[in-house]
């Protein structure tokens, strides 16, 4: 009886034990997944460095993989990335933050309930959806009211992912504003200040760091985000003078071109090298947003 | 103190000099702030009254029903509905149990240090990796490397990849709501730390669970890019029969009619009727998911 008892508990430890290690391997797949990815685009993106220099291949100011012979310089695709990426930023961040600190500091209760299920079906719209949005809708507005060649340009580009990103920082901003202490609010209005110079003055200072990652990870949608720029940007390779000039970011320049690169040519090592490069861009942004958030991480009264 | 200021009432003899601007301030910049808001639902607004406006006339049965005809500018888009919605559940068929297992580690067992930094490091980095990479990816490694070929199957292992860090972040926050009370009754009953779990953690936290996983559904019904190179083709006049099988998905059946197509003009109706299914679809699970959460925040408060 007590023989059984114990190989009873035995077995009972030792499924214990072997289903922790197992739990740890399946939660360790993410990484493996990551390192996976990088693998493969790396293996599939490397060989193109024998054709062009890295320098080259970065700083290269022209890209036609077609002609005879080829040019692989993504310099006009970096620039048209990042130009797109800012100046959706000047829409997305001050949209974003204002509606978090409406939606966690001012909005009644009713109001909330309604808003905050606005704006996540906002980023529940399909990527396409707002391409096609953009393409058919907005691009013949923006021909007419600024008197542009073309209405798919850098602009468009810029307002459809402004609209992508906010739904991204408007809700990490906001969990941030709400997590700030109450006794630190309470704090402020009991020396007099009033509602809107305790939020400026007392809850943005404290909730910082949050907004600063939303804003981080808002970004890294934007530059990686590819529907909107295949379908909005316009699709020219060449370095943007204005913000009404059509461009080619890096995704677009992939996904349209993929399909008719010859298999393990040249040409389909150079977009998986352009794979590579913005693979770096969000990965370095993660890492920033990740760390600032774990560094100066809210956790009481007293981090502050 | 002046003689002058004794006569006033005693409010007025005490506020500060400026309150007023102080409050006209704040009215002026809380204005500001509900406008930020007012936009956001305008832009959700314009966007779904255009895509309604243009596209309502095109949702008929046939539409729903038959397959194209006429080379694309005539008949539906059955098939891509149903492309769709295999892909999708395809993806979350592998993201779910993957997802769900990482989440009780990190919430249940994982203590707090390097191992656990590292794991959450690359989830967040995972969550991050742009779509249009993870299209290469699967491209390179389930498409060649595994040689799936373009498959349902490869589109749906690329998708389901893509959608587990939106599953293990859902999971734990539904974790996170079971109380500690919950657990330790459960061991204090003698039970072990995995019985714990599976019968008394996990039941508790399904509803919250399901919720991430509709919302997970809905990301990979609208995601394009990463199935452009694995799983969707243009054409194919089959259904799915196996998992082997190309598919036609309603996002890159918008993305081709608008944009590679030789009448672009023609089609324009299919475009918008087509985008309306797919927004259908997804706003019809986003708007389940919301509901259900509701309801979950109500029974809570009780």
């Amino acid at each position: 009886m007590i023989n059984a008892k114990k190989t009873m508990t035995v077995n009972r430890q030792f499924k214990e034990v072997w289903m922790r290690r197992i739990f740890f391997v399946i939660a360790s797949t993410s990484i493996f997944i990551l390192l996976l990815i990088m693998i493969f685009i790396f293996a599939e993106g490397i060989p193109v460095f024998k054709k062009v220099s890295l320098i080259d291949f970065i700083f290269g100011k022209y890209w036609y993989p077609t002609s005879e012979p080829p040019e692989f310089g993504i310099f006009p695709l970096i620039v048209a990335s990042i130009s797109v990426t800012a100046l959706s930023a000047v829409i997305s961040i001050p949209l974003g933050v204002m509606t978090a600190i409406y939606l966690a500091e001012i909005a009644a209760f009713k109001v909330r309930e309604i808003v905050k299920p606005m704006v996540e079906l906002l980023a529940a719209i399909p990527s396409v959806v707002i391409g096609f949005f953009g393409m058919v809708i907005v691009s013949p507005f923006l021909q007419d009211v600024f008197d542009v060649p073309t209405g798919l340009n850098l602009f468009n580009a810029a307002l459809m992912l402004g609209f992508m990103s906010v739904p991204t920082i408007c809700s990490i901003s906001e969990d941030a504003i709400s997590s700030v202490p109450r006794a630190m609010r309470e704090a402020s209005f009991a020396l007099g200040a009033t509602h809107f110079e305790t939020i400026v003055k007392v809850i943005l200072p404290a909730s910082l760091s949050g907004i600063i990652t939303s804003i981080i990870l808002g970004m890294s949608r934007a530059i990686g985000e590819t529907m909107v720029v295949l379908m909005v940007a316009g699709g020219a390779t060449m370095i943007p003078s204005s913000i009404f000039d059509p461009v080619r970011p890096m995704p677009a320049s992939i996904a349209a071109e993929m399909a008719e690169a010859p298999f393990r040519g040249d040409h389909y090592y150079a977009l998986f090298a352009t794979g590579i490069v913005l693979f770096c861009f969000t990965l370095i942004f993660n890492i920033i947003a990740d760390h600032i958030a774990y560094k100066y991480k809210q956790t009481g009264d007293s981090t502050l | 103190m002046t003689k002058t200021d004794i006569k006033k009432p005693v409010r007025d003899r005490f506020a500060l000099p400026h309150i007023k601007y102080r409050e006209y301030k704040q009215t002026f910049f809380f204005t500001l702030l509900r406008f930020a808001a007012i936009i956001n639902g305008t832009a959700l607004a314009v966007i779904l009254f255009f895509l309604l406006k243009n596209g309502y006339k095109a949702i008929t049965w046939t539409f729903l029903t038959q397959p194209p005809m006429d080379s694309m500018t005539k008949g539906g888009i059955f098939p891509c509905i149903i492309g769709t919605i295999y892909l999708s559940m395809g993806a979350i068929a592998i993201a779910l149990p993957i997802g769900i297992i990482s989440a009780i580690y990190l919430n249940e067992y994982a203590r707090s240090g390097i191992i656990l930094r590292i794991i959450r490091l690359g989830i967040n980095n995972l969550a991050g990796v742009p779509s249009v990479v993870f299209g290469l990816f699967g491209l390179a490694f389930f498409v060649i490397y595994l040689k799936m070929g373009v498959s349902l199957l490869a589109g749906a292992l690329t998708l389901g990849l893509l959608s587990l860090p939106v599953i293990i972040g859902a999971t734990e926050e539904a974790l996170k709501t079971v109380p500690d009370t919950y657990r330790e009754a459960s061991l204090g009953l003698g039970a072990t730390k995995l019985q714990t779990i599976f019968r008394v953690v996990l039941p508790c936290a399904m509803p919250g669970i399901l919720t991430g996983a509709i919302l997970g559904i809905s990301r990979a019904a609208g995601e394009t890019a990463p199935v452009m190179f694995t799983a969707a083709v243009f054409f194919t006049p089959d259904l799915p029969s196996s998992i082997f099988d190309e598919i036609m998905v309603l996002p890159y059946h918008i993305y081709v009619l608008a944009t590679a197509g030789t009448e672009i003009e023609a089609t324009r109706p299919l475009q918008y009727g087509t985008s309306l299914v797919l927004i259908a679809l997804v706003f019809g699970m986003n708007l389940g998911a919301i509901l259900l959460r509701a309801r979950l925040k109500r029974r809570m408060h009780i």
